[in-house]
């Protein structure tokens, strides 16, 4: 459980962060320059709020009130930042090291050969960091980190600095840690693929403040929000389980609550829990269902309200059996299709508008 | 070669500039840590009077210290009390050194503790590393190459010293006659050219291999901290 109720001011900007989460992995999510980073930096204990209090597991690390000011060492919260900041003058072993020895015996709830194998770091030992490439300096930095048994795991834009295919081996990787090791974390970002893969619960961070919370589909596929999600991010995330493969043609059957989605081969057994996020600009609306056609995905929804005032665009908010999705159309054919609240519609989906790097396993 | 005399007043210079560098490079990098890393009231008279030695003239420092530590100043009366006399003795020599490259040494090392990430102490204390071990394994290591030019600095400006230390202690033979000051009481007597000659050759060569023992120094940590 972690509890962050404080005001930050630093010269102009002020920070006024309230949440709390009780899920294995909390997502703060905004653009950037809206605080998360000052966020997680009193969390750490490296900057200090002018009032509130910061509770994990019951421990109170921050209580303005009660003069409570933990140093950051003594908190046991982790960080992995967005540039790593490996020690360069250590190597990979003793970057590893450093924070493992400084953790009395008693607190050490992480095997050391087992962050190694999971990370994949044995044959890096000996190197320098400034040898390293992105990928695996981020993997020594979650390492390093995890081997000081931290109570809390505070990654910060931890895969910004990485290209595209390092970015989905990290993501990975902390899949992994969150299965195996079930530590709580903080996982920082401005970008949703990440949050809706990773994150349990989502906190909304702009300007200063904390606007909403709650679990990642609702935030997202709420309207009123999505000036602070993004016009092009908006969608909505599904909650399914892999139903079967079909091996040939290299395609992936989802099951959900509003039916069966199918989507471009997913590497997952049929049985596992996955979240597929759907762009609404991905989907389209159709009055009948249409008989030729190249779309995969044929949901049969109902229109629940049509908002966004964009000039010419609409956002038709659906549920297909109880589950939201949200369509991007234009104005013109909303009022073609003379859509109102009540309508029964299809919903049509692309496969391959699914991809693997908006599904995740949850 | 050096005769037994020469001899001696290098050996006095290498003492002296050893000892000022010694004893003043644990102040010169607490000094340093505090103008880099920390935000406190007076911090910018600690930096003017930490730099003072390098636009005052020598002779005015050298003065200074005989006005607060001489024989029958207060401050230098008590010390005596102690056993501890600076006025009139090689160890004068060494204080008025290391007071006059005092500022040369907290800027090197100052400039190389601004060079480092703060991000990487802060990362340093997420691990569970107090201020202080912060401080021994992350910025001292870093800050290392600047120690180590600082001390070179200091060692250099230490050997050449000379308006403060012959105010301050004399020109003493055996005892306050560094090099600088036995090659100009040399330059002040007829025909003695020769003499100050191959001292000033002896200073050159100090020189080159203070330079070439700190090029040594920083090669070798780099090497080292490879396989730390």
């Amino acid at each position: 459980m972690l509890e962050v109720d404080i005001t930050v001011r630093r010269g102009a900007f002020r920070l006024e962060a309230a949440f709390a989460s009780a899920a294995p992995i909390v997502a703060l999510f905004g653009r950037s320059g809206s605080g998360k980073s000052t966020i997680v930096e009193a969390i750490a204990g490296l900057v200090r709020p002018q009032s509130g209090r910061i509770v994990v597991d019951g421990r109170t690390l921050f209580d303005a009130g009660r003069g409570i000011d933990l140093a950051p060492e003594a908190r046991r919260v982790g960080c992995v930042f967005q540039d790593a900041l490996l020690f360069p003058h250590l190597s990979v072993r003793a970057n590893l090291d450093y924070g493992e020895r400084l953790t009395p015996r008693a607190e050490r709830f992480v095997d050391r050969a087992r962050v190694i194998e999971l990370l994949g770091l044995g044959a890096l030992l000996q190197r320098r960091p400034t040898t390293l490439s992105g990928g695996e300096t981020q993997r020594v930095a979650l390492g390093r980190t995890l081997l000081a048994s931290p109570r809390l795991l505070l990654l910060d834009e931890p895969l910004a600095a990485l290209d595209a295919p390092r970015k989905a081996e990290i993501l990975g990787y902390i899949e992994l840690l969150r299965d195996e090791i079930a530590l709580p974390m903080v996982y920082v970002s401005h970008a949703i693929e990440e949050v809706t893969r990773l994150a349990d619960r989502l906190v909304l961070v702009s300007d200063g403040r904390t606007v909403a919370e709650g679990e990642v589909a609702d935030v997202l596929s709420r309207a009123d929000l999505e000036p602070y999600t993004g016009r092009f991010e908006a969608g909505a995330v599904i909650e399914a389980r892999v139903t079967r493969h079909d091996e040939r043609y290299g395609l992936t059957v989802l099951g959900f609550e509003g039916g069966e989605l199918v989507v471009a081969n997913l590497d997952a057994l049929p049985g596992e829990p996955v979240r597929a996020r759907i762009r609404s600009r991905d989907v389209a609306l159709a009055l009948e269902k249409p008989r030729a056609a190249s779309f995969q995905n044929v949901l049969e929804a109902r229109v629940e309200s049509l908002g966004g005032d964009y000039g010419a665009i609409v956002d038709v908010q659906l549920t297909v059996g109880g589950v939201p999705l949200v369509a991007r159309i234009t104005r013109e054919s909303a009022e073609r299709l003379a859509l109102a609240p009540g309508l029964r519609v299809y919903a049509l989906v692309k496969a391959i508008a699914i991809d693997r790097r908006s599904v995740g396993y949850a | 070669m050096p005769s037994g005399e020469e001899l001696a007043i290098v050996v006095l210079s290498l003492k002296v500039a050893v000892v000022a560098v010694a004893a003043s490079l644990p102040f010169a990098i607490g000094v340093a840590w505090l103008l880099a890393r920390r935000d406190f009231l007076g911090k910018t008279a600690l930096d003017a009077v930490v730099h003072l030695p390098l636009v005052l003239p020598p002779v005015v420092v050298g003065y200074l210290l005989l006005l607060a530590l001489g024989r029958h100043a207060p401050l230098g009366r008590a010390l005596d009390a102690i056993g501890i006399v600076f006025a009139f003795r090689w160890t004068g020599a060494a204080l008025a050194a290391a007071v006059m490259s005092f500022p040369l040494v907290v800027r090197a090392v100052r400039l190389s503790m601004e060079a480092i990430d703060p991000r990487l102490e802060a990362a340093g204390r997420t691990l569970g590393a107090s201020r202080w071990r912060v401080f021994a394994t992350v910025t001292l290591p870093l800050a290392w190459p600047g120690i180590v030019t600082g001390a070179l600095l200091g060692f250099a400006r230490s050997l050449g010293e000379f308006g403060a230390t012959i105010t301050f202690v004399a020109n003493i033979p055996g005892e306050t006659e560094t090099l600088p000051l036995a090659i100009y009481a040399y330059t002040q007597v007829p025909g003695a050219d020769v003499a100050a000659l191959r001292l000033s050759i002896l200073s050159v060569l100090l020189s080159l291999g203070a330079l070439a023992a700190s090029e040594w120094l920083v090669r070798r940590r780099k090497a080292a901290s490879l396989d730390a």
